[in-house]
């Protein structure tokens, strides 16, 4: 075969593609920018992007599909892994749809100590995505620093539930169990520290020349856009809509905490990074109120950990060895065999990315006849085309990380 | 907080008439059913009256009822007004042989992928939709895994019976029984009566 056709055969190029004036470039899908199993195909001309195209579905886990078959209680931690940087908040999410379709009413110290956990898991959340944005802006050293409290955070959850990332944290009506003395002492320990933390950390970013350089016009979207894109949480309100489930739509008692919800302007990258820096001292406030509430409970009162519905909350190990109502609920639980009211439930709570929603159809069955999440992540990160258009290639990665995308999230 | 759903009702009923059915109240949630034909004319309505202003799409996602027969999916729509702070949610049943209706992504740019998600697992077309393409399963896949025809384990396992779990029963999913025996002990764990010498 001689040189010419051999080539011929080796290097097949598109025709016209001699003219082709932009690069494509792979962003993905495991790049060590991403944090996280992402596609993203760019269209480069220089380093400016002409169009960005999202491949999503890596992690898919059909966990819709295997919700239909198992009963509540197994669901939670399917939950775990949806948003695994804020697991509790979506257990607890979970848990309040299915209260809410069983008709259970939890006891106040309940809601109190899930609004705890769950502000706390939102500050471990919005501590996460800001450090993220610092490190790929160049600044790995906040990033470093805030581990540690987020690390205190996760042995707060492992006193409660014992586990750390994936947490499975609460059951149907309240907790597995009281919080102990180790808890509280950890929750104040964090109280004590965080405060100073979290204020070297902003001194780090919020006025830091190069971090404000790199992110203010990164990504802007109007309120009018982020809207119709169906954003949610501190990504649509760093937008200046102040929309927040935790106000619209109370849940778990939070009507009785006074906190602001910080909105940003143009809805840029800094604009993220301020908004949940913001919410992280809002959160800090709630933890407090919240903590004090839990305090005043004297006597019995202080021992209530969960709401007394014997058919969906697991009973106590010594009663199941001692009474037999308790050893036939035990049974019950356990085996799935406790029918659920039919109905349809829409439930949604503000997860650290934003509206969680649950949507759940019940046939009267023991297992959901149709489970639905509202996952934030992938309804907004259609807009990333529209936010990268334009952009410079370094853009794209602090656009990402401050939209704050978790691919567990998003593929559901 | 002006808005009731009473009077969310009355409009759509004043201007839609009889057309839309099953009005309901599930946890404080309006809900209804609308023809599929009107799909698209229910969003718009909602969308651009200046008093609903239902402009925010929370939600949509599809449902399969294999019992309702001509009418086996429902896309269900969640929609939010952000000003007065109130949902609703209407369905729209398709017949699963001609899964058509119209799309919503010239109204909200957040239906683009939902309708994606929703035909990668339901197989719903939306007529319109620009890029109708499975976005969370592979490209080959050449069914729609969510309905309910389609079990969620292994089809040729035997030894698992859902009696105890879900509506195990309810629907056949064909992994209950082994055909040729009968039986629902899997072939290795049977008795037998010779045994390999």
């Amino acid at each position: 075969m001689s040189l010419p056709e051999l080539h011929k055969n080796h290097v097949r190029l598109p025709d016209g593609s001699i003219e082709k004036t932009t690069t494509t470039l792979n962003l993905g899908p495991t790049h060590p920018a991403t944090h996280g199993v992402f596609q993203n195909i760019l269209e480069l001309d220089g380093e400016r992007i002409v169009s960005a195209e999202q491949t999503v579905g890596y992690i898919h886990r059909a966990f819709e599909k295997i919700a239909e078959r198992r009963p509540l209680y197994q669901i939670t931690p399917l939950t775990d892994r949806l948003n695994y940087c804020s697991s509790p908040i979506n257990n607890m999410g979970w848990h309040l749809t299915c209260e809410k379709l069983l008709g259970v009413k939890t006891p106040k110290r309940v809601d109190y100590l899930r609004i705890i956990i769950m502000e706390l898991a939102r500050i471990s959340d919005h501590l996460i995505c800001n450090s993220v944005i610092g490190v790929d802006t160049g600044a790995f050293t906040g990033f470093l620093y805030v581990m540690q409290q987020r690390e205190l955070i996760y042995e707060i959850y492992e006193e409660v539930c014992g586990s750390r990332l994936t947490t499975n944290i609460g059951r149907i009506g309240g907790f597995e169990r009281n919080f102990n003395d180790i808890a509280f002492r950890k929750l104040e320990q964090f109280l004590e520290e965080y405060p100073k933390v979290l204020k070297e950390f902003e001194n780090l970013f919020k006025r830091n020349r190069i971090f404000m350089e790199r992110t203010i016009g990164a990504g802007p979207i109007s309120a009018d856009r982020a809207l119709n894109y169906g954003f949610t949480g501190p990504n649509l309100r760093a937008a200046g809509v102040d929309y927040d489930v935790r106000v619209h739509a109370p849940y778990s008692s939070y009507e009785d905490f006074e906190f602001n919800i910080p909105v940003g302007k143009t809805g840029d990258s800094y604009d993220r990074f301020l908004v949940r820096n913001d919410e992280m001292w809002e959160s800090l406030k709630i933890i407090r109120a919240a903590y004090q509430k839990v305090q005043e409970f004297k006597g019995a009162e202080a021992e209530v950990f969960h709401a007394d519905v014997p058919e969906y909350y697991l009973p106590q190990k010594k009663d199941v060895y001692t009474k037999m109502e308790a050893l036939i609920y035990h049974f019950k639980i356990i085996m799935g065999e406790i029918d659920m009211p039919a109905g349809e439930v829409y439930h949604a709570v503000e997860g650290g990315n934003g509206e969680l929603g649950f949507y759940l159809i019940s046939d009267g069955g023991r297992a959901p006849f149709r489970l639905h999440f509202r996952r934030p992540c992938f309804i907004y990160y259609q807009a990333y085309s529209e936010l990268t258009k334009g952009a410079m290639l370094s853009d794209a990665i602090i656009v990402m990380s401050s939209l704050n995308l978790i691919a567990g999230e998003m593929d559901g | 907080m002006g808005l009731t759903n009473e009077h969310v009702q009355q409009r759509l009923q004043e201007k839609f008439g009889e057309t839309l059915t099953d009005f309901q109240e599930p946890y404080g949630f309006l809900t209804f059913t609308a023809p599929k034909e009107l799909n698209l004319k229910v969003l718009h309505f909602l969308y651009d009256d200046a008093e609903l202003r239902f402009q925010f799409l929370t939600d949509l996602t599809a449902v399969h009822y294999p019992d309702r027969t001509g009418e086996e999916l429902a896309v269900v729509y969640h929609v939010h007004n952000l000003v007065d702070n109130i949902r609703l949610r209407f369905k729209v049943f398709i017949n699963i042989e001609t899964p058509d209706v119209f799309t919503a992504t010239n109204l909200y740019a957040s239906a683009n992928w939902m309708e994606r998600e929703t035909y990668d697992f339901y197989g719903v077309n939306f007529v319109g939709h620009p890029d109708l393409r499975r976005i969370l399963n592979v490209d080959e896949m050449d069914y729609f895994p969510m309905r309910k025809e389609y079990p969620l384990e292994d089809e040729t396992r035997i030894d698992k019976d859902d009696e105890m779990f879900g509506r195990g029963g309810h629907y056949d999913y064909g992994n209950t029984t082994d055909e040729a025996t009968g039986s629902t002990v899997p072939e290795s764990e049977q008795q037998k009566d010779t045994y390999p010498v």
